[in-house]
């Protein structure tokens, strides 16, 4: 147990040694390390909770995808019929299915055959599983009912998924953030992860909005008041502006849309020349130019209104004919507002509707404040356990301190080799690993203790010593490293930095116990030949 | 230099006499804290209750609680509770679930950033909708039998199923009371907390791990040593380590808990209860014995070899060799 060869030595003093180096990168400013190679760039990262920043998990609304699967699926039903002249009476939605009753008995096979082709083989070409998007049967009494399958759900749930993350890419690289992370999670969910933001509120606003953006026309027939009263005609809906003094004013626009925020190609947030105020010009592709000329060629002297996600932004009144495909909205804008939205309508509509389900913001002075308090403790920490150790053990207790510390320093290493999250219970991890690398050392000790008792030699007992508790110290320190590993798959965010820290302190704790510690002691023992064991 | 004896070279204490009062006293705790736990509850945090948490910080630099919670309590968002949380200027904000699914817990906070206006910073917000809660609870405790399982596994694997089964039974032990003392004294119960619990079921373990190992040492080499007098032995030639250990991890845990500040004192004050008081109680006074009552070494006479249980390497080189025979009950 104490004879070690020179190589085997070498080697264990230099692995040490360059696992505390990788730490090196953390005592300079990202500057400097950004001038070096790449290889030697692998740094620590400050978890949220130290630097401060926003952690949002948003839900994909599968009310809002479903709903609009079966909206499609009921337009899919009326074209069909329409097309194959087929007379139907009460389409609708009901529940997870909508339901058709054809009028003619004679025409139900042919309805109900034309209606079966609508349903396709999910997974495209490729891949089929052999399920169908939509089960259609026969409810009897004429009626056809079509079912969106579970199957077809989640494969329209994963495309939005897969269409969404882009966009909110998109959407946080244009507010100009630094090292964002977002990451699909689960089938419905997207995490994003912004570090040290002014303005979380923002974030969140800009990230929850859909912004499906839609010029209409705006009805004059009636006025919004009446239609509320009665009950708009089929076509039309009644619609809400915000005026300048926070009102809600009535619109009444038609449901049918001139121009999406499809055909946009280009969005910036500018001044209006005349006013002064700040607005968002825009730019359409070459459809959309083609059909916004048309519409306000036809349409020169009545409103038409500029609607966000259901609400109206402005509703102007068209002047003379739109022909070069470009424009500007105005309305109530303050310079962010306007920014916020150009941002928006470039980066395009969502999918479907965010709910953002979890929200996490640490301000930077709180995170400053958590770095200062875990160095204090670490110290106070530090400074308790290595003057306990002294004078328990002595000069071996000295020996221990110096395992300790390169313990903590190869932990650093670690973590930074793996570019590993360090938060703020993660700090507290590392503080309890050096509890543990000094028990480590204790059970050590107090072995060789014991067999000095019993009556042996000074090194036969500090031989025995070691081989006897390592045994113990493996066993020991597995069992805490389940833990750490089971708090880690489960574990989110804050919790995950806790384990990696523990996890890692563990493995550099058996390293050093099995290698540092007894090589220092060996060496000691090579060059004093001890009577007798000083502790 | 005269060196710390903490525990004198040559304790004999005679920890099994009291597996008679610590049974019992284990079993009322247990049961106390359980009836705690279902009248009293614990705490639920945001993250598994659902909610909204703020932090804020008073710009004049001290905090008008008596102001904030009237101006709070005129919102319409049901319980609000205000504490001071850490300086006089800190003040941490809970808001309860809002009825109204995910969208309503957002509008709450907009609704207090509205009233408290650009009077304070807000140094924390943390929104958790009432999906999320349900599912980190689920994961939480998952994860809690997860690793009682999983190192259960170990140990049989290690040891002797006994062994095991004492462990387990020392674990729920320790898991048992410190739910007790987190009712009692109300400690947020958060994914933290979680942390805490495994955390500290991982140091009862390495606890109880290193006196089964002695124990099982023991029993390979006397042969003849009656039960209570062997597991005496192995505790007390381990207790200057278990004592030494404790003192060292509570240093941190003391220097966690004064400095760290208010963020983790939660966790560290259940770790200072659950690892210094509960874990290492339940290694010596309920894991050990348990062994008997599980019968390990039923086989053994009563008091046939007395040896000096300080002097176990009086035949030194026995200890070394493995021994082929193992200690079966």
């Amino acid at each position: 147990m104490l004879y070690f060869s020179r190589w085997k030595a070498i080697a264990i003093v230099s692995i040490a040694m360059l696992v505390c180096l990788c730490a090196v990168p953390n005592f300079f400013s990202p500057q400097t390390v950004a001038r070096w190679p790449a290889w030697a760039q692998r740094h620590i990262v400050l978890g949220l909770d130290l630097q401060g920043g926003s952690h949002i998990l948003l839900e994909v609304d599968v009310n809002d995808v479903r709903q609009q699967k079966l909206d499609q699926v009921r337009d899919d039903v009326r074209r069909t019929l329409r097309d194959a002249k087929i007379g139907y009476t009460g389409l609708a939605i009901r529940g997870d299915s909508v339901e058709v009753r054809i009028r003619e008995g004679s025409d139900f096979a042919q309805a109900y055959s034309k209606l079966r082709e609508l349903s396709v083989p999910l997974g495209g070409l490729l891949g089929g599983t052999g399920q169908r998007s939509l089960e259609v049967t026969d409810a009897g009494g004429g009626l056809i009912r079509l079912t969106v399958t579970e199957a077809a759900m989640n494969e329209r749930i994963r495309q939005v998924v897969e269409q969404t993350v882009p966009i909110i890419e998109k959407r946080v690289n244009e507010l100009g953030l630094v090292e964002p992370t977002i990451q699909r999670q689960g089938s419905d969910r997207i995490l994003v992860q912004v570090p040290g933001l002014g303005d979380p509120q923002r974030l969140l606003e800009i990230l929850g909005k859909t912004a499906k953006m839609e010029f209409r026309l705006v009805d004059v027939s009636m006025s919004p008041q009446d239609a509320l009263a009665t009950r708009p005609p089929p076509d039309l809906e009644v619609l809400y502006e915000t005026n300048k003094g926070g009102q809600k004013i009535p619109v009444l626009v038609q449901k049918q849309v001139m121009v999406s925020g499809a055909d946009l190609t280009d969005a910036q947030a500018t001044f209006d020349q005349r006013t002064g105020e700040p607005v968002v010009s825009f730019r359409f592709n070459s459809n959309g130019a083609r059909r916004f000329a048309q519409v306000t060629q036809e349409n020169v002297g009545r409103p038409f209104a500029i609607v966000l996600d259901n609400e109206v932004i402005s509703a102007p009144v068209i002047r003379e004919p739109i022909l070069g495909g470009s424009g500007q909205i105005s309305g109530n804008f303050t310079v962010e507002s306007a920014n916020d939205l150009a941002i928006l309508l470039r980066a395009g509509a969502l999918p479907a509707k965010l709910t953002p389900i979890e929200q996490r913001v640490v301000g930077p002075g709180l995170g400053q404040d958590s770095i200062d308090k875990g160095k204090l403790a670490s110290y106070v920490g530090a400074v308790l356990v290595i003057v306990f150790m002294f004078v328990t053990y002595g000069l071996f207790g000295l020996f221990a301190n110096i395992a300790v510390a390169v313990n903590v320093a190869m932990i650093f290493g670690v973590l930074s080799l793996l570019n590993a999250t360090l938060t703020l219970p993660g700090i507290a991890g590392i503080v309890l690993t050096v509890g543990i690398a000094v028990d480590s050392n204790v059970l050590i000790y107090e072995r060789i203790r014991e067999e000095v008792r019993s009556g042996r030699s000074a090194i036969s007992a500090i031989d025995a010593g070691f081989s006897r508790a390592l045994a113990t110290i493996l066993d020991s320190n597995i069992t805490t490293f389940i833990a750490a590993a089971v708090l880690f798959l489960i574990g989110t965010g804050p919790v995950r930095g806790f384990a990696v820290t523990l996890g890692i302190g563990i493995a550099t704790t058996l390293f050093t116990a099995f290698t540092l510690t007894r090589l220092i002691v060996a060496t000691w023992v090579q060059l004093q030949r001890p009577k007798v064991v000083p502790i | 230099m005269r060196l710390l004896r903490i525990v004198p070279d040559d304790t004999k204490f005679d920890f099994m006499r009291f597996r008679r009062i610590s049974f019992p006293m284990s079993a009322a705790l247990s049961i106390l804290a359980i009836v705690l736990y279902f009248t009293h509850g614990l705490n639920f945090g945001i993250d598994f209750q659902g909610g909204t948490l703020l932090e804020v910080q008073a710009k004049s630099g001290s905090a008008d609680l008596q102001t904030m919670r009237t101006t709070l309590g005129g919102l319409g968002l049901g319980e609000v509770q205000l504490q001071q949380f850490g300086g006089p200027a800190d003040v941490l904000i809970r808001i309860a679930q809002q009825p109204g699914g995910e969208k309503a817990q957002q509008a709450a906070v907009e609704k207090v950033r509205g009233a408290l206006g650009s009077d304070v910073d807000y140094r924390r917000i943390e929104v958790v909708g009432p999906r999320v809660s349900g599912e980190l609870l689920y994961k939480g405790i998952l994860g809690l039998f997860a690793a009682i399982a999983a190192i259960l596994v170990y140990l049989w694997f290690r040891f002797e199923w006994q062994f095991a089964l004492g462990a387990m039974i020392a674990n729920v032990h320790d898991i048992v009371l410190t739910l007790g003392f987190m009712s009692v004294t109300q400690i947020d119960f958060d994914l933290t907390s979680i942390a805490a619990l495994l955390t500290i079921l991982g140091y009862s373990l390495n606890d109880t791990v290193v006196i089964y190992d002695r124990i099982r040492e023991m029993l390979r080499r006397y042969k003849r040593l009656s039960m209570p007098d062997l597991l005496n032995v192995s505790i007390n030639s381990t207790l200057s380590r278990s004592i030494i250990t404790h003192v060292t991890v509570a240093m941190s845990l003391l220097a966690l808990l004064l400095f760290g500040g208010p963020a983790i004192h939660s966790f560290t004050a259940t770790m200072m209860f659950g690892v210094v008081l509960v874990g290492t109680y339940t290694s010596v006074f309920i894991a050990s014995p348990i062994l008997i009552y599980l019968g390990v070494g039923t086989g053994r006479t009563e008091h046939i070899e007395t040896p000096a249980p300080a002097t176990p390497a009086a035949t030194p080189a026995k200890g070394q060799q493995p021994t082929p025979a193992k200690a079966r009950p």
